[in-house]
């Protein structure tokens, strides 16, 4: 499957790509009507992490041995079969936490926007390339095909 | 060949889906005293809450035992497993001959045998069953107190339901603080304060010692001080046991407070497997087999015992602790070894408590190794940390950044963070 690979070294820290996530996960999917109108805003499905002049985006890796698919008590945490993409089925989540406690990346938010969900990355479903890497201006968040076994978390 | 399952929660559907994936057409047979499709057995609390309704407790799609090409039995209780000639029994009559057999018959509740026990009104609050009937005698008893016993996991997320449907409620737990084998003391206390702002009343040091009827039902409860506590319902949270009952002395599978297993996940009788929570697994933080009752091991290890089964082999590398569960809306989150022995050496805490905030964040190291954590109110991240503690990582580069405000993947040394990232060996 296509995953998103990080290269931390050519990350600038513009944060454009927690910008275009947030609109993409908006409702108007409009950057100014997201950021000013709707509320409350939507949540970006990412999280950049900057320390002095090292940062880099972090989001779902799409584990090929996924724990918050193992922990999910609900189901709601689900594999699409198309795509292999990790996605959470926000109508049947409950918000018991059991992925965010799971995640060794961190990848997964509580969204506290109308009932409480977990809010992770859905590699933008439905477009060919998420915004993040899209949006990307130095090739610091990549779209590339990768063999299933060379990723996956324990 | 033929696969057969008795069970068909976490650990069954685990095992279903592991071997589906290397094995699509040997016939799968799952056996249930539970006339269900797979549901979610930790919903219950949300359904007895009116959080979710019926529709949404399936754990997964109505179309799952199709596409899995699994036979169902559900309703059907197994009263023997016979390793001798490789068949169950029902106890309808009838057996079931199997080549490779799960048992993933989970827990069993445990309520101690005191006097008004079987009044109507007293229930335990395990099963789907359960959160019906309790519904039912809450609506045609016009129950308005109640009394859960036992401050752990299931008590609290008992209350929790009992709040929603607006009980006056006591919680009584014998030791001296509620949630004393996931917590500390800190947490204890800070959970015990939001329980009270929800006004339950929170009684620790004490138990039940008997239940009084006013006819067949239950009127109120007696404890250990002669105190009486009044109350229209008694709900039983004392405790899961591994349920084991259906295996006979000379079946040949090791029993000892679970079902032993080895890191396939197979007892000691061949091709007979066993997982969730009635097996005892391998714990890697105390370096011993014991019974770790949670949703995320049960999957975890239903998934290794499949894939052994189908002839793929799969080591189970062990487990901790770990438990996720809101009180009264407050996040909590407690991970492996939480309040670790005073007299003993080796340990370091850190921690974080801001008391305006009601945030309390504690990590426990072991020689420089993560080895446990509590976080309340405040869970964001969480999973890094079980992470550190799973790979058993030394946290001295990164020792005083583990509790900082953006600690992240970012505290991490490049070579672990880069292990994470993009899979180990590879060079971005």
């Amino acid at each position: 499957m296509k995953r998103i690979h990080v290269n931390e070294e050519y990350c600038i820290g513009c944060r454009l790509c927690e910008i275009h996530c947030l609109v993409q996960h908006s409702q108007s999917r409009k950057i100014i009507k997201a950021f000013k109108e709707e509320a409350p805003r939507a949540m970006a499905r990412l999280v950049v992490e900057e320390e002095g002049p090292l940062s880099f985006a972090m989001q779902c890796r799409h584990c090929e041995e996924a724990a918050c698919l193992e922990a999910c008590m609900t189901g709601a945490m689900h594999r699409d079969e198309e795509t292999g993409a990790v996605l959470c089925d926000e109508e049947k989540c409950v918000g018991c936490w059991m992925c965010i406690m799971v995640c060794p990346y961190g990848a997964i938010q509580r969204s506290l926007i109308g009932r409480s969900a977990a809010s992770k990355c859905d590699l933008c479903y439905g477009n060919e390339t998420p915004v993040c890497v899209a949006n990307c201006p130095n090739e610091a968040l990549i779209f590339v095909d990768e063999t299933p076994s060379d990723n996956g978390a324990q | 060949m033929r696969y057969v399952m008795i069970g068909n929660s976490a650990a069954a559907v685990g095992a279903v889906e592991a071997i589906r994936q290397s094995d699509p057409h040997n016939p799968i047979t799952i056996i249930a005293d539970e006339p269900h499709h797979t549901y979610s057995r930790p919903l219950i609390s949300y359904l007895l809450g009116q959080v979710v309704d019926e529709s949404r407790m399936q754990y997964r799609p109505d179309d799952f035992y199709e596409r899995h090409n699994v036979e169902t039995m559900l309703g059907v209780e197994v009263s023997n497993v016979n390793t001798q000639d490789k068949m169950v029994s029902l106890s309808g009559g009838g057996t079931i001959s199997y080549d490779k057999l799960l048992i993933a018959t989970g827990g069993k509740p445990f309520v101690p045998p005191l006097p008004g026990a079987d009044l109507e009104g007293v229930f335990t609050f395990t099963t789907w069953q359960d959160a019906r009937e309790i519904d039912r005698y809450i609506k045609d008893h016009r129950v308005e107190s109640a009394l859960v016993v036992g401050g752990g996991l299931i008590g609290l997320k008992t209350t929790e339901a009992l709040i929603e449907r607006d009980l006056s409620i006591t919680l009584v737990e014998l030791a001296d603080r509620i949630l004393s084998a996931t917590f500390d003391r800190t947490a204890s206390k800070l959970s015990e304060r939001i329980l009270q702002r929800a006004k339950v009343d929170v009684r620790t040091g004490t138990t039940v010692e008997e239940i009084i009827g006013r006819g067949a039902r239950v009127d109120h409860a007696v404890l250990r001080d002669g105190e009486r506590i009044n109350c229209d319902l008694v709900v039983f949270a004392i405790g899961v046991r591994p349920n084991t009952g259906l295996i006979s002395e000379d079946a040949g599978i090791e029993v000892n407070r679970g079902i032993c297993v080895d890191e396939h996940m197979q007892t000691t009788a061949p091709d007979v497997y066993a997982a969730g929570d009635c097996v005892e697994a391998y714990d890697m933080l105390i370096d011993a087999c014991r019974p770790i009752a949670i949703w995320p091991n049960a999957y975890r290890q239903g998934s290794i015992a499949g894939s052994n089964m189908a002839g793929v082999l799969k080591t189970y590398d062990g487990s901790f602790p770990m438990n996720s569960i809101e009180v009264c809306g407050v996040p909590t989150i407690s991970v492996g070894i939480t309040d670790p022995p005073r007299d003993e050496d080796g340990y370091e805490i850190i921690d974080k408590y801001d008391r305006d905030a009601q945030i309390y964040k504690k990590l426990v190291l072991h020689h420089n190794h993560l080895v446990g954590a509590i976080f309340v109110g405040d869970i964001d991240r969480a999973g890094i940390y079980t992470g550190l503690i799973h790979d058993r990582v030394d946290v001295r580069p990164f020792k005083e950044h583990l509790l900082s405000g953006n600690f992240g993947l970012i505290s991490l040394p490049i070579g672990y963070r880069k292990h994470l990232v993009v899979g180990e060996g590879i060079e971005v």
